[in-house]
């Protein structure tokens, strides 16, 4: 069944956070290494992406797990899979095989449980963060024209993350945890040019993210002015992710509940980080708060991210079972006159 | 006017830098700033090349303070590297919070400097330009990476044999433009701006003269027949031939503007400090430029040029900009308000304030009455943005001038030291209209409050934080347009959400006691006070805030607003509804066959200029005229009234006296048009209008429908009724009409005015009303009994008249049988009632204020009736009927929907 139609009938649950599940299981650095990465000159610990071919055992275990919490959609382990980010570990020649591993193995979870539960469909959406750099903000305060880096260069990574996850069977794109609109912008516009060359495309999800209660994000734009800039490409659903807690993306959420001709996505983190950096908004809290928006017919898909586990997204989608997904409002809206 | 536009286009172009704009057929005149042009400044030019870039920044940051609301830049010169200027300059204005919260439009002849920059913005910009000019292959291949780069563009009207230089060149290539876009690319409709060439004109080359025509020509066809589609250009192209003069270049530019917009441009590369306010130009010179501009004269150019010669060099300018230095106080600040004159306003503010004696008399008074100016002005398309952002800037600078007096006068009256109380000021997201707020502001000051005003467009997290963070004491909403409405609601469930219960305060021009009451009352458990206005707002406030009396204040408030709850929704309960369908079926049964389908003596329009206002004056109705004083009665019966009746008669005498005068001296003029067409109605409520030779289609009139369940016999009411079928086979006939009696009553009440006689003033502009009714009343009469002469036989008395007792009806959009306003515009354009002096504002209301128009209907069945509320299905299929959103529709049909 098309997600299209499924998303007209019920709210659509997403996974939770992937690096704090990875971080149960203290991983050291040969966990991160194999065969052919053994001579690596520089660490690689901490490169979670890398674990999608290093230890599909540990990543294939935690979609399991959300998906038996009740999700619907798993995000792939693929959120840092740029030439731009895993510069940082010198594995820029890995990119491709990063996403098409990541990809694969979400995929083969997914398969799984959609031959148990045919009614209940999974899908496999090939995550896409953004990066480490930014197009349209300076790294140099004292230089405010300089960029890190171009929009050019940034298509050119996107689009070998993208044909990684479309060849690893990905069934949605997720450009998620937007902090620069820019950044984002070229990822649709390496999309875009990918479906082409390809004949094929498959949904685009988008996902920004709030920095703080300036109800901006960090590039600068308002959450409409975000919607409007993504908006000359069809997209699944247009939503926000990470950085708040879910009761504070509370307004923003209704502005694109409002404005977005789209699905609207929301997976915020559990709460804020303690002093310790550790998230302890317990299961009932987020549902209890995720659970304001979906009474108030906010949203069409629902997760969480960092802090976020399997124990959330059941709570969550118990709650999200009770609702009605969220209708899309007028197309053509005419306001401010 | 805008409002012209709605029908043709209704998908709004958005826009967005880190704030989002958009704009609907309904939003003002785009203005977009022009300054940080290479080839059209030559300061910014100098900055570029000199490597400036910070100073050059300032530029953008000005334009963007003076209100431009999209930024071109253009850095196409021969010298310089105009790729990389572009990157580095779009760079640094994304730095610029400021700067970077308005879209950019990116501005070259060289696709790939526009290419460059497109990569370089976050937000929805414009490209500007594509064009056929290089063929279509080329055309499909930017268009689509405009598309891919998620940017709108203007599409100059240039093709492969040259730029459009008449009307039919300019509709064709846009046309074609048009079609491959949305076609061929399925490019979205609202994200093409067409630029049809402005051209110089007055250049003495005859080919020329039709230039600004047809420009204005094109513009209407494009807005009319290419959907969504907006019309831009660069305006000071056209006055190109009078470099050096600067006045006659600003009223050029005003004057094109102001006929460019009337046909429907809805944005242009403009420089705001290039422009004359449109009533200000004097009478002889903006008589020679609408002659060159709609080419009227044979000899036009010669004598704009004979007048430029008469004004040229700048010592005549200067002596010409001093002249209203010599004015009364008033006058002056007046002057500066509407001109946004900021040189001289402190000295005269201070002038004001000795002559006031109490600085809060100078805000209240000539400060207040020069921004009504403004906004009137604005309203009727005068004044464009930036001008009304600069008069703003002089409001403020006076009013900061004042606020130390204020201040002093505060501590003279002795009540230093902790100020009464806290209340926090914001006008809500997505309005951007303040000066009732800041009044409020201004008041509430002065009374010793803390006033927290955190400005316009604020989001309800905003308000509650900063409420919260700052321990205020009442929270006050301020809204403008209808949908603040909706938003103050959403506000109230935020601070309910919240939990709290700080008292809420509703204002603004759209607010109501019963919206109040109906909406936002019941979303909070706090106290919510509607305020009518700034004068309210003190002692609700105190009420609300003095422990003693905010209990039983409140108590007392949500008790009466219970009550008007009570009140509406029994009105509405009792009513149950039918499908449209259904009312359908039940239309008012009348049998064609048997009626009498009259011919109008002529078909087409007539004028009525100059009418005798004497004759008119015989067909007053004094009953409404007593209303107006609020004296409650029926002429001449009033005069007997035992309480009024002295007071009424007084009154009558003055306003006889008056009357008398206006006739005599001719003071006001009394204008109309009617028309006849044929026409016929279809099975959906329309009507539908033929020309004279009834061969081909002119317009169509949408009609609404009853559909409260109606006993038995009783049909369901729409104005189509009284109109014959298609079916029929035999054409059927419909009037329309506007008439003004309001011209000159301007310049009537200035001299009550001047001598602060707000008797005169008000007997004046009621006596105008009266006279426009008046003139209906007898237009109507005559086309009864001649112009159409459906009933030449009527004998009725003035009574009889009054009463009603004729055969046929005139109602008029926006009165109970046709609540929908916007179908106002349609006779307005049939008519051409602009002609006659009557334009319409956006939002659909008449100026002069004292005009009236409508429809005549003939058939002896035709009666009035009220529409009452009516269903979705309905409002649905009247949106699709009349081509706009359904949004949009309920907007204007708010007061009549059955439903939420």
């Amino acid at each position: 069944m098309n997600i299209n139609e499924i998303l007209k009938e019920r709210i659509l649950v997403l996974d939770g956070a992937m690096g704090t599940m990875i971080q149960r299981h203290k991983l050291e650095e040969k966990d991160f290494r194999n065969e052919s990465l053994k001579d690596h000159p520089h660490p690689l610990k901490g490169n979670n992406d890398l674990l999608s071919i290093t230890r599909p055992d540990i990543i294939k275990d935690i979609h399991r797990q959300y998906f038996e919490a009740g999700a619907d959609i798993a995000e792939t382990n693929t959120f840092g899979s740029t030439t731009v980010a895993q510069a940082d570990y010198h594995l820029e020649h890995l990119v491709y095989d990063l996403n098409f591993a990541g990809a694969k193995i979400a995929r083969e979870v997914a398969d799984e449980f959609s031959q148990k539960e045919p009614n209940k469909p999974r899908f496999v959406a090939g995550s896409m963060g953004p990066t480490t750099k930014l197009a349209s903000m300076s790294p140099d305060v004292n230089n405010p024209g300089f960029r890190a880096i171009t929009f050019d260069q940034l298509v050119v990574a996107f689009k070998e993350q993208a044909k990684g996850l479309m060849d690893g069977g990905a069934d949605l794109l997720l450009i998620e945890t937007i902090t620069d609109t820019l950044n984002a912008k070229a990822a649709l516009f390496a999309i875009q040019e990918l479906f082409e060359e390809r004949g094929k495309s498959i949904p685009i999800m988008i996902s920004g993210t709030i920095t703080d209660a300036s109800g901006r994000i960090l590039s600068g734009q308002t959450t409409e002015a975000f919607l409007i800039s993504v908006s000359h490409v069809p997209l699944l659903s247009i939503g926000l992710n990470c950085a708040l807690g879910a009761s504070a993306l509370r307004p923003y959420l209704q502005v694109l509940d409002e404005k977005a001709p789209f699905m609207v996505s929301a997976h915020p983190n559990a709460g804020l980080p303690n002093e310790f950096g550790q998230y302890d908004q317990t299961p009932d809290e987020m549902a209890f708060q995720v659970e304001e928006y979906l009474k108030e017919g906010l949203v069409n898909i629902v997760g969480g991210c960092c802090g976020s586990t399997p124990d959330h997204i059941q709570k969550i989608a118990e709650a999200a079972k009770k609702y009605q997904p969220r209708k899309i409002k007028n197309m053509a809206v005419v306001e401010n006159f | 006017m805008q409002d012209q536009l709605l029908n043709t286009s209704h998908r709004p172009l958005k826009l967005s830098g880190f704030e989002a704009v958009t704009i609907t057929p309904a939003s003002n005149f785009v203005n977009i700033g022009e300054r940080t042009n290479v080839t059209g400044s030559a300061k910014f030019l100098k900055l570029i090349k000199e490597d400036k870039f910070d100073t050059a920044l300032e530029v953008a940051l000005d334009q963007v303070r003076g209100g431009a609301q999209v930024i071109d830049v253009n850095m196409d010169e021969g010298m310089l590297d105009s790729k990389s200027a572009m990157v580095r300059f779009l760079n640094l204005m994304a730095s610029e919070p400021e700067i970077a919260a308005v879209p950019v439009m990116i501005d070259s002849s060289k696709w790939e400097v526009i290419e460059a920059g497109l990569k370089c913005l976050q937000g929805k910009g414009i490209v500007n330009s594509i064009s056929l000019k290089g063929g279509e292959e080329e055309f499909i291949r930017q268009a689509k990476l405009v598309k891919r780069y998620g940017a709108a563009t203007v599409v100059m009207a240039f093709d492969e044999d040259g730029q459009a230089d008449t009307y039919e060149r300019r509709i064709s290539i846009c046309k074609r433009a048009y079609d491959i876009l949305t076609q061929q690319i399925n490019f979205p409709s609202e994200d093409i701006i067409f630029d049809p060439n402005i051209f110089p004109v007055a250049t003495g080359i005859d080919e020329h003269r039709n230039y600004a025509l047809d420009f204005f020509r094109a513009t209407k066809w494009i807005k009319e027949n290419l959907p969504n589609a907006h019309v831009s250009g660069g305006v000071s192209n056209v006055s190109f031939s009078f470099r050096g003069n600067q006045l006659v270049r600003e009223a050029m530019h005003s004057v094109f503007l102001f006929h460019a917009i009337k046909n429907g441009m809805d944005m242009g590369i403009v420089n705001p400090s290039m422009l004359e306010v449109y009533d200000e130009i004097p009478k002889d010179l903006l008589e020679r430029v609408e002659d060159v501009l709609l080419n009227r004269r044979e000899d036009s150019t010669e004598r704009l040029l004979e007048f430029a010669e008469t004004v040229k060099g700048s010592v005549k300018k200067k002596e010409a900009d001093d002249e209203w230095r010599s004015g009364t106080v008033e006058e002056r600040l007046n002057h500066a308000l509407v001109k946004g004159i900021v040189d001289f306003v402190e000295v005269d503010t201070e002038e004001a304030r000795l002559k006031y004696g109490r600085p809060l008399f100078v805000i209240e008074g000539p400060l207040m009455k020069g921004m009504n100016i403004v906004g009137d002005l604005f309203g009727a398309g005068k004044m464009f943005l930036p001008q009304v952002v600069k008069s703003a800037r002089v409001m403020k600078k006076s009013v900061a001038y004042l606020t130390p007096f204020l201040e002093e006068e505060k501590r003279l009256s002795g009540v230093v030291g902790k100020p009464n109380a806290k209340i926090l000021l914001a006008t809500v997201k997505g309005d951007v209209h303040d000066i009732g707020k800041n009044i409020v502001g201004v008041v509430l000051a002065c009374n010793n409050y803390e006033v927290i005003d955190l400005g316009v467009m604020v989001p309800p997290e905003k308000i509650i934080e900063a409420a919260k963070r700052l321990k205020v004491d009442v929270v006050g909403l301020s809204g403008l347009i209808t949908p603040s409405l909706d938003e103050m609601v959403h506000v109230a469930k935020e601070m309910e959400h919240e939990k709290m219960d700080l008292p809420l305060l509703i204002g603004g021009a759209t607010t109501s006691r019963i919206h109040t009451a109906v909406k936002i009352d019941p979303m909070y458990s706090g106290p919510v006070v509607y305020v009518l206005d700034a004068s309210r707002s003190v002692p609700v406030a105190s009420e609300l805030i003095s422990p003693d009396t905010r209990k039983a204040f409140q108590e007392k408030t949500k008790q009466e607003y219970e009550a008007m709850r009570k009140d509406h929704a029994s009105r509405q309960e009792l009513k149950s509804y039918i499908s449209l369908a259904e009312a359908r079926k039940n239309k008012v049964k009348i049998d064609w066959d048997k009626s009498n389908l009259v011919k109008p003596s002529f078909l087409g329009k007539r004028h009525f200029l100059n009418y005798s206002l004497a004759e008119i004056a015989k067909y007053i109705d004094w009953t409404p005229f007593f209303q107006t004083w609020m004296l409650a009665g029926r002429y001449p019966k009033i005069f007997e009234d035992s309480v009024v009746g002295k007071e009424a008669k007084k009154l009558f005498d003055d306003a006889q006296t008056m009357l008398h005068q206006i006739i005599k001296e001719n003071s006001l003029q009394a204008n109309g048009v009617i028309a006849f067409y044929p026409c016929h109605r279809n099975e959906t409520d329309d009507v539908i209008l033929f020309d004279e030779t009834d061969q081909n289609e002119l317009t169509t009139f949408h009609f609404l429908r009853q559909q409260n369940k109606k006993a038995q016999n009783l049909p369901n009411f729409c104005l189509a009724d009284f109109i014959a079928p298609e079916t029929l086979g035999q054409r059927d006939y419909i009037g329309m009409f506007a008439v003004t009696t309001g011209i000159g009553l301007e310049k009537l009440i200035e001299k009550f005015k001047a001598d602060h006689d707000d008797y005169s003033e008000i007997m004046a502009k009621a006596l105008a009303d009266r006279l426009a009714e008046a003139f209906t009343e007898l237009l109507h009469k005559k086309v009864r009994k001649e112009l159409w002469g459906y009933n030449t036989e009527e004998h009725l008395s003035e009574e009889e008249l009054i009463d009603e007792k004729y055969q046929g009806i005139r109602p008029a959009p926006g009165y109970p049988a046709c609540p929908d306003h916007t179908e106002k515009k349609i006779i307005f354009e049939l008519l051409q009632a602009e002609e006659m002096g009557i334009i319409l504002t956006e939002s659909y209301a008449m100026f002069p204020a004292s005009s009236v128009s409508g429809y005549y209907f003939s058939h002896p069945e035709s009666k009035y009736f009220g529409l009452g509320k009516i269903e979705k299905d309905q409002v649905t299929e009247y949106a699709q009927r009349k081509g706009m959103s359904l949004t949009e529709m309920e907007r204007w049909l708010a007061p009549n929907l059955a439903y939420n």
